[in-house]
């Protein structure tokens, strides 16, 4: 047992991270959440150059993966700089194409960052993320995997970088069978790990910098953060984030869709309980578009739900149900990993 | 990364649990704050020291297995799956043991420590005053030199385990009039049954004497019983207070266990419509889990030389607020049965109501982490 990520895992958190720190992301996202993708389509070259998307594609097919520990360590670095655009989907995408044609034609793009790919998975999530920006859009109905031709009018969401669509149904079948069900509910699972991390990043930096803003932020004479009523709060949003965090690392090592499900809805819930104390701290300020924290806190927001509602995740962590189509064939009476033996 | 244990670590696993399986009693001893089961759980702890599975992480020598914090978590996860009883021991066990190691002296450990684990002496803690809580450091009972040793005075409460305990350890201000208040104080052990001691029971919210106020009117102490230096004992003191809010008090084990039980109870007595309920009983599986493996997270660090430092505090805000949740839970699935006083859940449910308040109250607690883990400035409490 060593349940700590190693010094090459962390020398790769920390090259990504001042990678995204000198990204300037607040700008990116903000020309992303306005329709101009280019500025993101640059970073994310950069992302890709610098292993990530690799990870999710398996070696055959130019990438080094599927590694879903590091994949998590890259996420929660994404989420920590609120990076735009369909990066979980894109590994969803990874997922899907089993076939070796459809792999061999798709995935070396995938890894090298020259697509940008989103998914519609059958389900009450019909919007897809960045359907405008991605290059490959596919969706999953019935057992048949499709490349859409295109997509729907942008919805904004409450996060301005997260812009849904509607795929077209129909278009190119690039497989068929019962291993693309298998594949779509593999994909979610990963979908939804990858929602974790980034969710986790997106709550570190609220708390990192809501941090920073009490330390010197002055009332009454003497920083807001030594006031005990603000330190509780920040005490335990720092708690909640970091009882998410080996509950997240645990379902990467496992990838048993309740270990997923239970990251999911405590990285999810942790990070949305820090938006709303991040937002209160910051009070008035906090509370404006043009100040960058609103994009940390609106995503915080959105990404509670994307891929899995804390009740359709609890579900699964209960009962073995809630996956793609309501059953995963279910563990009854709780599917989670390290449970205390039963008589 | 990983979550392997060895084949010798497996192994160890199934030796506990076999053993566990042939002695833990078949059905649940009394409860432990009463006269009739503290008795019980004390012949539970000689027989578990028998088979030296008291203090399995502690030294052959004082009757534990040297096994590492790897194996304690193991056999914590067996102990409290196999519904063993709880441990009468653990203030002498958790608290006063590992002070000996650090601090005391080897005839100490000798002379203390074997009657502690065979359960034949058991300890409680005398921590609090009645004017010292959360701000331990402004107590005022008195250790005064003497012949040979010590005369203790003076007035300690909310002393868990007192009322039917042999000895007591705690800190005592041995010089008046320090420049600070945490200076001049020693620690001290001393007999509840020593002329010059009155314990008077006090009932927790149920009723039940599971603590003590203590009055001392010039108890004499031998020098042998106190630990470390004189005037050194909140140093000495706070190596304790580490530990108690550490990995040792609390093992994931336990919550593991009370998650398996829940689950049990809301597949026998869960209404399928009433999703908020079983929301909340995810929540409790997701917590013991996370539990789990927040601590195996600290364990690896510690395994690595790391000490297990100020994030303790965290541990300690997460499971006290957990247990209480958990305990909830379970009342609102028992419905009306849920006020029925004498039941596992309802002892369990006031039980669980204390941890926030004690081994420092949640609100030092969230103060530390807030100081000392985002370093964010101090200020009036």
């Amino acid at each position: 047992m060593r349940f700590l990520l190693d010094d090459e895992q962390r020398a790769f958190a920390r090259s990504l991270n001042a990678l995204l720190t000198a990204a300037d992301t607040p700008s990116v996202i903000r020309s992303w959440a306005a329709g101009d993708h280019s500025p993101g389509r640059a970073l994310w070259s950069r992302i890709a150059d610098a292993g990530v998307f690799a990870l999710a594609v398996p070696e055959a097919y130019d990438g080094v993966g599927p590694l879903p520990v590091e994949l998590t360590v890259a996420f929660v670095e994404l989420g920590r700089h609120a990076v735009p655009g369909p990066l979980v989907e894109t590994v969803a995408a990874a997922s899907l194409l089993t076939d070796p044609g459809p792999a061999k034609r798709l995935l070396p793009g995938l890894a090298s960052g020259e697509t940008i790919a989103t998914v519609a998975l059958p389900g009450p999530d019909e919007r897809a993320l960045d359907g405008d920006a991605a290059t490959v859009r596919l969706t999953v109905g019935g057992d048949a995997l499709r490349l859409a031709p295109g997509h729907g009018p942008v919805c904004a969401s409450i996060d301005p970088a997260r812009r849904l669509t509607a795929l077209d149904r129909g278009g190119e079948l690039l497989a068929s069978g019962p291993h693309v069900v298998a594949a779509a509910e593999e994909a979610l699972t990963r979908a939804r790990l990858a929602t974790a991390a980034q969710a986790l990043g997106t709550g570190l930096a609220l708390l990192d910098k809501t941090v920073a803003y009490v330390r010197q932020r002055a009332q009454f004479g003497v920083p807001i953060g030594s006031f005990q009523a603000v330190k509780h709060q920040l005490a335990d949003a720092k708690k909640a984030l970091e009882f998410a965090r080996p509950l997240l690392f645990g379902a990467a090592l496992s990838l048993r869709p309740a270990d997923v499900a239970a990251a999911k809805v405590a990285a999810c819930e942790a990070a949305y309980a820090t938006a709303r104390t991040a937002l209160q701290l910051h009070g008035a300020i906090g509370y404006t578009a043009e100040y960058d924290l609103s994009l940390w806190l609106t995503k915080a927001r959105a990404l509670r739900t994307a891929w899995g509602t804390p009740h359709v995740c609890r579900a699964l962590v209960l009962c073995g149900t809630g996956g793609l189509g309501g059953g995963l064939g279910g563990e009854p009476g709780g599917g989670l990993s390290g449970g205390a033996r039963r008589s | 990364m990983d979550l392997a244990f060895t084949p010798d670590e497996d192994a160890f696993r199934s030796e506990a649990r076999a053993w566990l399986d042939s002695h833990v009693p078949a059905t649940a001893l009394p409860s432990l704050e009463t006269e009739e089961g503290f008795a019980a759980h004390r012949a539970w702890e000689a027989e578990l020291a028998a088979d030296r599975w008291s203090v399995v992480s502690w030294p052959t020598a004082y009757g534990g297995r040297d096994a590492g914090i790897l194996k304690w978590l193991i056999f914590e996860e067996e102990y409290y799956a196999a519904g063993a009883p709880g441990r009468v021991s653990q203030n002498g066990i958790n608290l006063l043991a590992p002070t000996l190691f650090d601090h005391g002296t080897e005839e100490q450990r000798a002379r203390i420590l074997p009657s502690m684990t065979s359960g034949e002496v058991v300890w409680a803690q005398a921590w609090s005053e009645p004017e010292a809580g959360s701000d331990l450091a402004s107590l005022r009972s008195r250790a005064a030199r003497t012949d040979g040793g010590w005369r203790l005075s003076g007035q300690k409460t909310w002393s868990s385990r007192a009322a039917f305990a042999d000895r007591a350890f705690g800190l005592f201000r041995s010089e008046p009039d320090t420049p600070k208040p945490h200076q001049g104080l020693t620690y001290v052990m001393f007999d509840l049954r020593a002329p010059g001691v009155t314990v008077r029971p006090i009932g927790r919210l149920d009723g039940k004497p599971a603590f003590a106020e203590l009055f001392l009117d010039e108890v004499f102490v031998p020098d042998e019983d106190v630990i470390g230096g004189v005037g050194e004992g909140w140093r000495v003191a706070m190596a304790t207070a580490g530990n108690e809010r550490g990995l040792t008090l609390r093992s994931p084990g336990r919550f593991l266990a009370s998650a398996a039980r829940l689950l049990d109870l809301w597949r026998t007595h869960g209404d399928p419509s009433d999703t908020a309920l079983r929301d909340r009983v995810a929540d409790a599986l997701i917590g013991a889990r996370a539990y789990q493996l927040f601590t195996y997270a600290g364990a690896s660090r510690f395994l690595e030389g790391e000490r297990i430092g100020p994030e303790s505090s965290m541990n300690k805000v997460f499971w006290s607020e957990y247990d209480i949740a958990l305990h909830e839970t379970a009342l609102d699935l028992l419905g009306a049965e849920g006020e029925l006083a004498g039941t596992d859940w309802c002892e369990g449910y006031v039980f669980s109501l204390a941890g926030p308040i004690y081994a420092g109250t949640n609100e030092i607690q969230r103060d530390i982490i807030a100081e000392r883990l985002l370093g964010l400035p101090k200020g009036r409490r």
